[in-house]
């Protein structure tokens, strides 16, 4: 089967007479292309066991890094920035959990957590990664702060027909294709380095 | 004449009555207007946060500092009054002799030298370089060697899961906890919950402030007055302070 599309091809170029003693590989081969090919392009969206998880929630339009370096290592940026706070007070904004999610949140349950279209839960459930930040941490951006650009309770309703889809399709640019709103652009705008991490700080002070 | 803008008058208004609140007398201000940190600096051990509570001043039956508290840190009953985590409580004290008695609110004392830190196995319970006594749940595996430790009985453990938590305050069930006194509000420059939620009632006997400056009210009152440390005979060097008791 894998090789008669190369033999009618050939057969085509050689002349009709040819061709027509192997129409019925070349049909078949015409006929395998056109049901394996939209398949195999779908595979990556739809196609899978798991859909890939589609990101279109954030306030604003970029996020602190860009979304390449975000994808890999946000949580060694959330770790090192939870010992800055804990143990020394600095409570910058830029690399903290609570400044994700006041971006994060979902406008429908204004949340990072509670389905898989939510962002931390959906990619997270997607790669099968523990997500227990938000056992101690509130999933909820901070009410004084966010009331007035995100709806606590329930978004304003959509007119008849503009489901969850077609609703957000204006925000990607491609269906289908997981975007995370960010400016790619922005990539060198930040250096920023992981500092070397204090050793005291997770060795235990009390155990000399 | 032309139209006034009340908001605009109300909003001064409160504004002026709220900074004449800060000043007692010419040099003696309620609030001590710390210098507000920069969000990217450490607390530094140039300082160290205290709090001073005048036990004639706070009321038998007043809960105005256990209520703001669990407000602020989403510190509610569970139903299991038992298990409830408490992070402040009220005490009643009555010398037997004369009957005097004192109402004060108990919490973590956060000492110089806490025991807490002492014990702990894995480093959570530690004390931040400006005095605060915290710990770092991210570290703490729950075994609560911390709450035997503390003479106070300070400490709680989470026994129940926790929901719409603070986002300031991350609670959760598993982890030991205890007073921050307010440590999120206090690198806002912020005064903890109860002190605030005492000097708007109007009660005044919780004071806030910088032990290590001379010239802040806390370090004048307790260079004035005669002040005791609860259970002095350990030599913590708490850095909560009771008066009148």
């Amino acid at each position: 089967m894998s090789d008669s599309p190369n033999k009618s091809f050939t057969g085509k170029a050689a002349g009709i007479g040819k061709l027509l003693s192997r129409g019925w590989a070349v049909l078949l081969a015409a006929t395998f292309l056109a049901v394996a090919l939209p398949a195999a392009a779908h595979d990556d969206d739809e196609g899978g066991r798991v859909s890939v998880p589609h990101h279109i929630d954030a306030k604003g339009n970029k996020c602190v890094r860009d979304v390449e370096y975000m994808r890999r290592n946000h949580m060694d940026l959330l770790l090192h920035h939870r010992d800055e706070t804990m143990h020394k007070g600095i409570r910058t904004t830029q690399y903290s959990l609570k400044n994700c999610i006041e971006c994060h949140a979902s406008k429908k349950n204004n949340s990072v957590i509670g389905t898989n279209e939510n962002f931390c839960q959906g990619c997270h459930s997607y790669a099968a990664v523990k997500l227990d930040c938000f056992e101690c941490h509130s999933s909820k951006p901070k009410a004084a702060s966010g009331d007035a650009l995100r709806p606590i309770v329930a978004p304003p309703a959509q007119p008849e027909g503009k489901d969850k889809q077609s609703d957000l399709s204006g925000m990607m640019p491609h269906k289908g294709t997981p975007t995370f709103n960010v400016l790619s652009g922005e990539k060198d705008r930040m250096r920023w380095q992981m500092q070397p991490k204090l050793a005291s700080l997770n060795k235990g002070e009390g155990v000399k | 004449m032309s139209k006034v803008d009340n908001s605009r008058r109300n909003f001064i208004g409160a504004g002026a009555a709220a900074a004449a609140g800060l000043v007692i007398a010419p040099g003696v201000t309620l609030l001590d207007m710390a210098n507000a940190r920069p969000l990217d600096q450490p607390a530094s051990s140039a300082k160290r946060w205290g709090m001073l509570i005048d036990s004639t001043k706070c009321a038998t039956g007043c809960n105005d500092c256990v209520s703001a508290c669990g407000k602020e840190n989403g510190v509610a009953s569970t139903g299991h009054p038992q298990t409830d985590p408490q992070w402040i409580r009220k005490i009643e004290l009555k010398e037997v002799k004369s009957g005097l008695s004192h109402s004060l609110p108990m919490m973590c004392q956060h000492c110089a030298e806490p025991p807490c830190v002492d014990v702990c196995p894995t480093g959570a319970s530690f004390k931040r370089a400006d005095g605060i006594v915290l710990v770092d749940r991210h570290i703490c595996i729950g075994c609560r060697y911390c709450m035997m430790a503390c003479p106070y009985k300070a400490r709680s453990f989470v026994h129940e899961e926790h929901h719409d938590q603070n986002p300031d305050v991350p609670r959760g069930k598993g982890c030991v906890e205890a007073c921050t006194l307010c440590v999120h509000r206090i690198d806002k420059d912020q005064q903890p919950a109860c002190v605030e939620a005492c000097a708007a009632g109007n009660k005044g006997a919780m004071l806030f402030g910088d032990l290590n400056d001379p010239n802040s009210e806390i370090s004048k009152r307790i260079a004035t007055y005669a002040t005791t440390q609860v259970r002095a005979d350990l030599a913590l060097n708490t850095g909560v302070r009771y008066q009148g008791i």
